[in-house]
């Protein structure tokens, strides 16, 4: 993998926990070997490469191996073998003085039960990345009362954690991860501790934040809903393995495996599907009428297409370029597709 | 019988048909004790082991050899300038900085501002009018004698405890090291700690201090250990991802997180300390204790009543304050409050200390209450401790008389003629029954040394008097917990009654039994049975509330009346819960029956108090470990059954 463009990534990846002498990894590891010595496997070859200013959620039930592989890429834990490479600099060779460095001015991090300092105000919860590198009191505080303003928290910079509610707790959180202006983010299950409700509420707060600061972003879930409605990108992950890793427009489209299938059977594809993915190429057709957007999800222009009389609609991508939708295509996937029995 | 039948079956077949073996062999020795070799039945005198002589020899080395005397000179000369300073602080003495006495006014304001900062207007209340007491009864001398030396000693132990807390959490080699010596340390009884510490320091104050620091260090080492390792791994990761240093994260994100631990830590030293500070009085330590101890051998009860009251109250007090700090959560200020707002207490302090100093300045009263000023209760009380002694005072000396004569001196001279190759047959078959090889070999290693001692009489004389004291403590505590446990309400009480009672130094409550028994040994077998009752009696309520709710209701839907329920379904699935406390209860007499030995006894307890006299510290180590053995052999025996229990109670569930 040589993209330059890459921000974090990681190739060949393992984790194994273990007594003793680790086994040899690569590829041809198969869990057998590695059951035989003792030893377990939470990330198994994995390789990964985020693009600046990407976002890539890693999904996967527990037990799947995310949250050791972020942690790996943190490097909160080290790597059994494999390199994590942030920024062109191998972080597994970095000194612990290298690393403290990189963490108090690249990355920041918010955890699933928000690992708040409890004798810590919200306030010097927010500030206490900046006192770790040394930053001085005033412009550490002036910092955190912004960030906490920006998070929603104006006016309860004194609370302690245990005198907010989870969702606030998270924003403490959010806001801490923020403080030290990182240029990779890393969020473990943000929201998994919070109800269904207040879930909702901090994923389009997530989105208003991630459009206002613009970071590399790693985002780890077990909802797969969650991460289709954030991910530019998604890597389900299976037993340490990545199954597939691809925007979710293809993980619905054509999932890979069929354990990315069952996760997908249950989504309501019109809402991941935008018109662009199905527009095919005018090949002398003729274009008549206006053209949709390609970057609409069919959810969105549901009415239009159930409406319209053409059987090929046009769509415009935003590089100007028409293509056609089949729109019986487009039907199926908003209502399903006709069961014989009912057809007849 | 029923654990049996619970258990894993081969496995276990084995061990029980063992176990009988070795018990059938116990009871044929026993039987055939009049025809034993005289070797069976008390290890020959070739066989004893000089132990005290090695421990004197490796002491007199350290001592001279290893100059560790100028460090503990250095150490007790650190000790020593601190309580000089509180010493004038709090009463007075003539040393640096001379600005004392603190006018007892000052003092009782303090305690009362610090108790409502710590717990409201009771505790406030209960602070305050406990050293009103004190000064008002003249017992604010020996008061601050005591407490000065707790002011000097829990701190230093608090740290002492926190470094080793911290090593042994960081390097598992110290922890493995550690382990076995805390062990060991929290089941010696007091007296072993004052033996060396007399050698190595003399007797006074500063004794006292020293040996108080070393006796509480214990508690804080584990607590400081259970603290840094309760400290949930998210806030280190995210002490870490704020690039936090080794150092960073040790001071400002593990230890502030463990913080409620620690601060148990420290009332469990400041208890300790007390209890220890009363003690010491044994070794020259001025203060309650040293006048308690006077007052109780003169047979001087209503006085003695009075230092003991002063003693609970400031035991409950300590206990009361450090654990509100302990539990106190942080609670944030309103946005732009002023300093008033946000620092009442200190304000409220700042007052009450000026009007103090102003009442002291007008009346000497209010500086120090001088001794024919004080009040006393002592009247009164003698008085109606005598009219209460004459109306039981039949009933007390039938008891005495027929505890003695049928109870006591039967079961002690039964114990003494138990062959000692009985005994430990009987010790390795208990070890076998509970948890295979490894226990019986563990339960003989713990009772071989015992017997090498020379000391097997004594010891056999200690175990009878536990066994009794213990066995009635179950007789009285069982069916107590039970009655308590059958409301919460009640429940909840008995549970508070016993929080308070476990927070009595020791020492008090040789008060009650002495007057009502006099000096003897029904005495020390009461004040024990009364002290290893509260344990019994606190996990019995506890082992029956703590039965899972749904088990109950299931068991009411399957129609099940009360007596059912109770024998059926709460108390099996108690047992594991009343086994630790049977455990506790023969600790907590173990160290009774060996304070109580200065009111006369003939067991391992009264050697101690001698090998304290003569300062011997060789015989008086062999004998602190005699009973830590004991303690530790029943602590192995009760602690693994009740694992097992709680294991094939899980499997069962």
């Amino acid at each position: 993998m040589t993209d330059t463009d890459s921000v974090i990534s990681c190739h060949n990846l393992w984790k194994v926990f273990g007594p003793g002498q680790m086994p040899e990894l690569n590829e041809r590891t198969t869990t057998q070997d590695l059951q035989a010595g003792g030893h377990i496997a939470a990330v198994r070859n994995v390789s990964l490469s985020i693009k600046r200013g990407e976002m890539l959620v890693v999904m996967g039930l527990s037990g799947s191996g995310k949250s050791t592989l972020v942690r790996c890429l943190a490097r909160l834990i080290d790597a059994t073998s494999g390199a994590v490479m942030v920024e062109g600099r191998d972080l597994g060779a970095m000194t612990e003085a290298q690393l403290i460095d990189l963490r108090r001015r690249k990355m920041g991090m918010v955890f699933q039960s928000f690992g708040l300092l409890p004798h810590r105000t919200a306030l010097e919860n927010v500030a206490f990345p900046l006192e770790m590198r040394g930053q001085d009191r005033a412009s550490r505080i002036a910092r955190a009362t912004e960030m906490l303003s920006l998070v929603g928290l104006k006016g309860r910079e004194g609370y302690f954690p245990r005198e907010l509610s989870g969702g606030q707790q998270q924003r403490v959180g959010i806001a801490r991860s923020l403080a030290v202006e990182p240029d990779i983010w890393f969020l473990d299950e943000p929201f998994s501790a919070l109800d269904p409700l207040i879930r909702r509420e901090m994923q389009d707060e997530f989105l208003r934040l991630k459009a206002m600061v613009a970071k590399t972003i790693v985002f780890i879930t077990h909802d797969f809903d969650e991460a289709i409605r954030l991910a530019d990108r998604i890597a389900i992950m299976k037993d340490g393995m990545v199954e597939q890793c691809d925007t979710p427009e293809r993980i619905v489209m054509a999932p890979a495996t069929p354990y990315v299938a069952k996760f997908t059977s249950a989504v309501d594809r019109s809402r991941v599907v935008r018109a662009g993915a199905l527009s095919r190429p005018v090949n002398g057709r003729s274009v008549e009428g206006d053209a949709l957007a390609a970057n609409a999800t069919l959810h969105q222009i549901a009415r239009i297409i159930a409406c319209d009389p053409r059987d090929f609609i046009p769509v415009r991508a935003a590089d100007g370029s028409v293509g056609l939708m089949d729109r019986a295509e487009a039907l199926d996937i908003l209502l399903g597709p006709d069961l014989p029995e009912t057809a007849a | 019988m029923t654990a049996a039948a619970l258990s894993p079956a081969p496995a276990s077949f084995d061990r029980r048909r063992t176990a009988q073996a070795l018990l059938l062999l116990a009871a044929l020795l026993a039987t055939g004790r009049n025809i034993l070799p005289e070797a069976l039945l008390r290890p020959p005198e070739a066989l004893v082991i000089p132990f005290a002589a090695w421990i004197n020899a490796a002491f007199a080395f350290a001592r001279d050899d290893l100059g560790l005397m100028a460090l503990t000179r250095a150490f007790s000369d650190l000790v020593e300038f601190g309580l000089d300073v509180t010493a004038n602080l709090l009463y007075g003495k003539a040393r640096w900085p001379r600005l004392g006495p603190i006018p007892w006014v000052v003092i009782a304001a303090t305690a009362a501002t610090l108790g409502h900062a710590l717990g409201g207007r009771r505790l406030a209340a209960f602070a305050g009018g406990t050293f009103v007491w004190i000064a008002v009864m003249g017992q604010w001398q020996w008061a601050m004698e005591t407490l000065s030396v707790i002011v000097v000693a829990a701190p230093l132990s608090v740290l002492l405890g926190l470094a080793l807390g911290t090593l042994a959490w960081r390097f598992s080699v110290a922890e493995r090291v550690l382990n076995p010596l805390l062990n060991i340390a929290q089941s010696l009884p007091h007296f072993a700690y004052m033996i060396p510490v007399v050698v190595f320091i003399g007797i006074g104050p500063k004794a006292g201090a020293i040996v108080t620091i070393i006796f509480s260090v214990p508690p804080m080492i584990r607590l400081t250990l259970l603290g840094l390792r309760a400290v949930p791994p998210e806030i280190i990761e995210s002490g870490k991802m704020s690039g936090a240093t080794r150092w960073q994260l040790m001071t400002r994100v593990r230890l502030p997180a463990a913080r409620t631990e620690i601060l148990i830590g420290v009332n469990q030293v400041i208890m300790q300390s007390l209890a220890m500070v009363v003690l010491a009085s044994f070794i020259g330590m001025p203060g309650l204790g040293q006048k308690l101890l006077q007052l109780l051998q003169a047979l001087k009860i209503g006085l003695s009543f009075e230092i003991g009251t002063t003693i609970v109250l400031l035991a409950i007090l300590l206990d009361r304050m450090s654990k509100a700090a302990a539990h106190r959560q942080p609670v944030h200020h309103a946005a732009g409050a002023t300093f008033r707002q946000r620092h009442p207490h200190l304000l409220a302090w700042l007052a009450l200390t000026a009007i103090g100093f102003a009442l002291s300045a007008l009346h000497p009263y209010f500086t120090e209450v001088e001794r024919k000023q004080a009040l006393s209760l002592a009247g009164p009380v003698d008085a109606g401790v005598d009219v209460l002694l004459t109306v039981v005072a039949p009933l007390a000396d039938w008891l005495r008389w027929f505890l003695i004569t049928w109870v006591l001196i039967p079961l002690r001279d039964a114990f003494l003629w138990l062959p000692a190759s009985a005994v430990l047959v009987f010790v390795a078959g208990i070890g076998w029954r509970v948890g295979g090889r490894r226990s019986a070999l563990v339960c003989l290693a713990f009772a071989l040394p015992i017997a090498l001692s020379g000391w097997w009489d004594r010891a056999m004389i200690t175990v009878y008097m536990v066994t009794v004291s213990v066995t009635l403590a179950l007789l009285i505590g069982l069916p107590l917990g039970l009655i308590a446990a059958a409301r919460p309400k009640r429940a909840a009480r008995m549970l508070l009654v016993c929080d308070t009672l476990q927070t009595f130094p020791s020492f008090i409550y040789l008060i009650p039994v002495i007057m009502l028994f006099g000096v003897n040994d029904v005495a020390v077998i009461a004040a024990v049975v009364v002290f290893a009752t509260v344990p019994i009696l606190r996990y019995t309520v506890e082992g029956l509330r703590s039965v899972p709710p749904e088990l109950v209701e299931a068991a009411l839907m399957s129609g099940a009346n009360p007596r059912q329920m109770l024998w059926q379904v709460k108390l099996p699935l108690a047992v594991p819960t009343l086994l630790v406390g049977a455990n506790q209860s023969i600790m907590f007499s173990l160290f009774m029956v060996i304070i109580a030995a200065f009111i006369g006894t003939q067991d391992l307890g009264q050697e101690m108090q001698r090998a304290l006299s003569s300062a011997d510290v060789g015989k008086g180590l062999v004998l602190g470990f005699a009973v830590a053995f004991i303690g530790l052999l029943a602590d192995h025996v009760l602690l693994t059954w009740s694992r097992n229990r709680v294991e094939s109670l899980g499997a069962r569930r």
